[in-house]
């Protein structure tokens, strides 16, 4: 099957800053595609090479099998959800919405009926006659959802749509989009720094890094099996260990609930932090300049601070990664 | 613990108990400038347009009347009204084009020190004398001056000529005809077009215009359904410098262009030589309708909807 969105080897310099740096990608249409990344990786300028706001300085994009590296945002088949929303002040909310449609020619009648089912679907009937002004940050954000969707795009680019959002509408729209992208089997590309909101909506994660993607792979995957010790710093609660510690000559994770204080054998750790959490117990120590914490289930012998103790795991908890 | 506050420590507490009474102690200067000074000179001008002059022994006869109005409307008086007004309309749309892509490379892409340079460039030209740019033009536009030398440098002279043998536009050189005129105008009010619509593009996010663009619509139609619209605000109030400013120009016409008169000019030949000051009250009249009218149309054309 032909990849909705391709990124065959990447690159996108802004004089010596290298934003995006070799990247290859394929994501598959009807996918809920998520970047992840810290700010200045790269997952933003990714987005806007999709949306044509940004043109390769070498490789090339492809939509659905076509290289649009030299065609311009305004005849690819995507749309945006921009990360201020980017909604007309000077339009009401009607007229936003029905923007694309107008330029493509649709008579009014036509295409005010198709935003206002646009409205419908993004649970703001009757808000038409609002300018975005009016609105709060949440309304606008499900406006500006309307307003790409009604085009009917063949991939919707996300670009942190939540991030304005507190956290309960924040929780309340990741389930609406998961279920608006089910229902409509639209490419879905989203962009976030928030580890949560992408593992629990993405089919699929690309964890970006410097310019680089570090690990594709299923949400389980980049949270159970992280590839390199950053995809288990930036994704997880995972301890993420030295080579010196793993004993295995590479890093390597594992989680806090899979450590316990052991008697002998593991590695000798100080104490530093105990916290009660009501079902278990964190522990934090310091073992050879590398912070651990260890959940310990209620229960348990509970160190106190400055102990000095041998923290253990099961073979088989520990994932060894990639030395990058 | 609350220390004894001084005097001005005193005056401080007081105004912020009564917070109106600092905000109107604040207003009360501009407001009594802006009531008794300004709006009082422009009604005493109101008023002696409503005057008419004894013909004979040149007094000014102190009985509301609308002579001095019938005598405005005369031919002669239209055609000034008539090319003022036409001219300022061309000047304000010709500074509209110029100052457009100007103040949207500042707004949108000018950083830093070009951003300095950009204000240092648009703002210098206000600092100079006006005469002394007026002047300047003069030699510019001679037959003799630096356009002159350049048509004929590149075999172009027959061009230049043709040009000026239009009547209406033409004349014997670019300094004496109605397009020097004009060229100066625009030179001089520019300025007053590029900060405004600057500051209204500068409030137009850019990710507005890649949202038109993501929407489908070519840079064109971004042009017209996104920014035209948003920086039609900065438009206006800068074509209301423009216009006005060419309504009431009196030096430029003087010194520039044929012998055609404009209204300022005639204001000030009727109130300074011809002693008619009721005529030149009625002449002054004229732009401060057309800006209202002007004004009023474009509130409801929507232009300042966006602000």
């Amino acid at each position: 099957m032909t990849a909705a969105v391709a990124f065959e080897n990447v690159a996108r310099h802004f004089g010596s800053v290298r934003a995006v740096d070799g990247v290859t990608l394929d994501i598959a249409p009807g996918e809920f595609f998520a970047m992840l990344g810290p700010s200045g990786s790269g997952k933003t300028t990714c987005l806007r090479l999709i949306a044509g706001f940004e043109q390769p300085s070498s490789g090339s994009v492809r939509l659905f099998g076509e290289d649009v590296s030299q065609v311009p945002p305004w005849r690819r088949p995507v749309n945006t959800v921009f990360q201020d929303y980017a909604l007309f002040p000077h339009l009401n909310v009607i007229d936003n919405v029905a923007f694309g449609l107008k330029i493509a020619g649709q008579g009014r009648a036509e295409r005010t009926r198709a935003a206002e089912a646009a409205l419908e679907m993004v649970a703001l009937p009757g808000y038409g006659a609002r300018k975005p002004a009016q609105l709060s940050g949440g309304q606008r954000q499900r406006v500006a959802l309307a307003r790409a969707l009604v085009n009917k795009p063949r991939v919707l680019l996300l670009d942190e749509p939540l991030g304005a959002l507190d956290l309960k509408l924040r929780e309340a729209m990741q389930e609406e989009l998961r279920g608006l992208q089910r229902n409509l089997g639209i490419t879905f590309v989203f962009v976030t720094h928030d580890q949560g909101e992408a593992l629990s909506m993405a089919d699929r994660v690309a964890v970006f890094n410097d310019g680089r993607i570090v690990q594709v792979g299923r949400p389980e995957d980049i949270y159970y099996r992280p590839a390199v010790p950053f995809v288990a710093d930036f994704v997880g609660s995972s301890n993420v260990l030295p080579a010196a510690l793993t004993g295995q000559g590479r890093p390597g994770a594992v989680r806090p609930e899979a450590v316990r204080i052991v008697a002998e054998g593991g590695v000798p750790a100080t104490v530093t932090a105990v916290s009660f959490l009501g079902a278990a117990t964190r522990v934090t120590a310091e073992a050879a300049g590398t912070r651990l914490t260890a959940l310990l289930p209620c229960g348990a012998a509970r160190p106190a601070v400055g102990d000095s103790v041998r923290l253990g795991w099961d073979a088989a908890d520990l994932h060894l990664m990639g030395a990058a | 613990m609350t220390t004894a506050p001084s005097f001005v420590g005193r005056l401080s507490d007081g105004f912020w108990r009564r917070p109106r009474l600092l905000l109107f102690l604040l207003l009360l200067p501009p407001l009594l400038w802006l009531g008794i000074i300004y709006l009082g000179s422009l009604f005493a001008l109101l008023a002696q347009s409503f005057f008419s002059i004894d013909q004979f022994s040149g007094v000014v006869k102190h009985e509301l009347t609308l002579d001095t109005y019938a005598e405005l409307g005369r031919p002669a008086n239209l055609d000034i009204i008539w090319r003022t007004v036409l001219m300022a309309a061309l000047v304000t749309v010709a500074s509209v084009a110029v100052a457009f892509p100007i103040a949207y490379y500042a707004a949108r892409y000018a950083k830093g020190r070009w951003k300095a340079l950009f204000y240092l460039g648009a703002m210098v030209p206000l600092w100079s004398s006006y005469l002394v740019k007026v002047y300047a033009w003069k030699l510019i536009l001679a037959k003799e001056g630096i356009i002159g030398w350049i048509f004929a440098k590149l075999h172009l002279t027959p061009l230049l000529e043709g040009y000026l043998a239009i009547p209406g536009v033409g004349g014997n050189s670019l300094s004496v005809s109605p397009t020097g005129t004009f060229i100066v105008f625009v030179y001089v009010w520019l300025p007053y077009m590029i900060l405004p619509i600057q500051a209204a593009l500068e409030r137009v996010p850019p990710s507005l215009v890649e949202a038109a663009g993501d929407l489908g619509a070519t840079p064109a139609q971004t042009f017209r359904s996104v920014l035209w619209p948003l920086a039609l605000p900065g438009v206006v109030a800068g074509s209301i410098f423009t216009f006005s400013l060419t309504l009431g120009d009196y030096i430029i016409p003087q010194i520039i262009g044929t012998s055609a008169r404009f209204i300022g000019l005639a204001v000030y030949q009727y109130q300074g030589t011809a002693g008619n000051v009721p005529l030149a009250a009625a002449f002054a009249v004229v732009p401060v309708v057309i800006m209202g009218l002007y004004l009023t149309v474009a509130k409801r054309m929507g232009a300042f909807d966006a602000l």
